[in-house]
């Protein structure tokens, strides 16, 4: 496999990023860099520490990294975590109030101690509103991971605040057996891009066909995040297989919920490098973010909506005549 | 009436749903088949997500019908919370 950080990969400009990766050999990982200038979005340090733990660690090469910017990725955790001496010395200090380094969740334990250490690390203590819908997003997307990836590693997750634009932004990725297998359980699905927009439906789970879905997934946790992307005008990208989703940022008058996700602004493709498992990444504006309690409400009123619809649908069912 | 105190078991984010099922399974099903109401206290807790929520009550629709909604009663809850077992409770009424 091969890797290679771009000038600049962020969600806005990550087909860029995922057209240069290259994912045949698996069993080996080479990592290359721009030389005068590198800044990447978490959800690409989260992609390769999880490349990287596929891998044994003699077989992973890391070019030496040149930018000025090289420091960004020592402190991220990138070498440590693919066990890689970079020959960059920094000044560890706390990270508090700037990024989340790459860390690996691999179990419920595990997270429900990431969780409470994140908002602290975010420096979101005196923004309830916003830690909320962080961790609210976080939770949701590593138990995921957790209950449908049957990801040896469990998921692999890092996140940064950006003073600039005032934007958290999380990357989460993990190596397992992607969503279109997991989708395929219930429901058809031809292409890894048919299952990705099924599992970003309301109500729609790979663990059941039954409407309600079963006593411990219902099929909305992926439909609550792209709401909150969709309402807070973000990006939100989801990729796994060869296909990738990617939520475009709306006008402000322009905010309508869609059960279906192909109805959202949005760019799509099903002929990306193969990625085995599954990615997420989102940015989180804080500037915009909805208050989480109103948010809930629509995301509620168009949660119900989809299912009446699938009813009916259901009900209306045609007489055969041969 | 048995109480059951959610802070105590999940802690202030209740989001674990392996805790939420152990609680469903172990204290609120056996209250309901003996016929025992059942209050959910989430005093102390101030945010849920809709998978914890779904984990906790979605199965009592199933066992119990729509009407386990006259057996348990929800207290002290925010009105993050509040909405949220709304989602749920709506969404698994209207899954019949």
């Amino acid at each position: 496999m091969k890797v290679y950080f771009p000038n600049s990969a962020f969600l806005g400009n990550f087909d860029g990023f995922l057209k240069r990766f290259d994912p045949t050999n698996p069993e080996i990982l080479e990592i290359s860099a721009n030389p005068l200038w590198v800044s990447v979005h978490p959800v690409v340090l989260a992609m390769v520490a999880a490349l990287g733990s596929r891998v044994k660690p003699d077989k992973i090469s890391c070019e030496v990294f040149e930018a000025p910017s090289k420091n960004y990725f020592e402190r991220m955790g990138l070498f440590k975590s693919l066990c890689v001496k970079s020959g960059i010395h920094i000044n560890e200090h706390d990270p508090a109030g700037r990024f989340i380094p790459i860390v690996q969740i691999k179990d419920s334990d595990g997270l429900e101690k990431f969780l409470e250490d994140m908002i602290p690390l975010l420096h979101l203590q005196e923004d309830p509103e916003h830690a909320k819908t962080i961790r609210y997003i976080v939770s949701e997307l590593v138990r995921n991971v957790l209950e449908h990836a049957r990801s040896r590693d469990g998921a692999f997750l890092a996140a940064q605040y950006h003073e600039k634009s005032n934007t958290i932004r999380i990357g989460i990725a993990d190596c397992g057996v992607g969503i279109r297998e997991t989708i395929m359980q219930s429901y058809s699905a031809p292409t890894d891009l048919d299952a990705i927009r099924l599992a970003l439906m309301p109500g729609i789970t790979g663990t059941t066909k039954k409407e309600g879905g079963t006593e411990q997934n219902a099929g909305a946790g992926l439909f609550f995040i792209k709401s909150i992307a969709t309402r807070n005008r973000n990006f939100f990208v989801l990729y796994s297989g060869g296909a990738m989703y990617k939520l475009l940022k709306r006008k402000p008058d322009d905010l309508t919920l869609s059960a279906d996700p192909f109805n959202d602004r949005h760019s799509r493709g099903n002929e990306f490098p193969y990625w085995q498992g599954t990615v997420v990444g989102i940015d989180i504006t804080l500037d915009t973010t909805e208050g989480f309690t109103r948010l809930l409400g629509l995301i509620g009123e168009i949660y119900e909506e989809a299912v009446k619809e699938r009813r009916r649908a259901r009900k209306n069912i045609q007489p055969k005549f041969i | 009436m048995k109480e059951i105190k959610l802070l105590d078991h999940v802690g202030s984010f209740a989001e674990n749903k392996d805790k939420a099922r152990q609680i469903r399974v172990q204290l609120i099903i056996p209250s309901l088949e003996s016929g025992e109401g059942i209050i959910l206290d989430f005093t102390g807790v101030d945010a849920a997500t809709q998978s914890f929520v779904h984990a906790l009550i979605s199965d009592l629709f199933r066992k119990f019908g729509s009407e386990v909604l006259d057996k348990i009663s929800f207290k002290n809850c925010s009105e993050e919370v509040k909405k949220i077992i709304g989602i749920v409770s709506d969404y698994m009424q209207e899954a019949g």
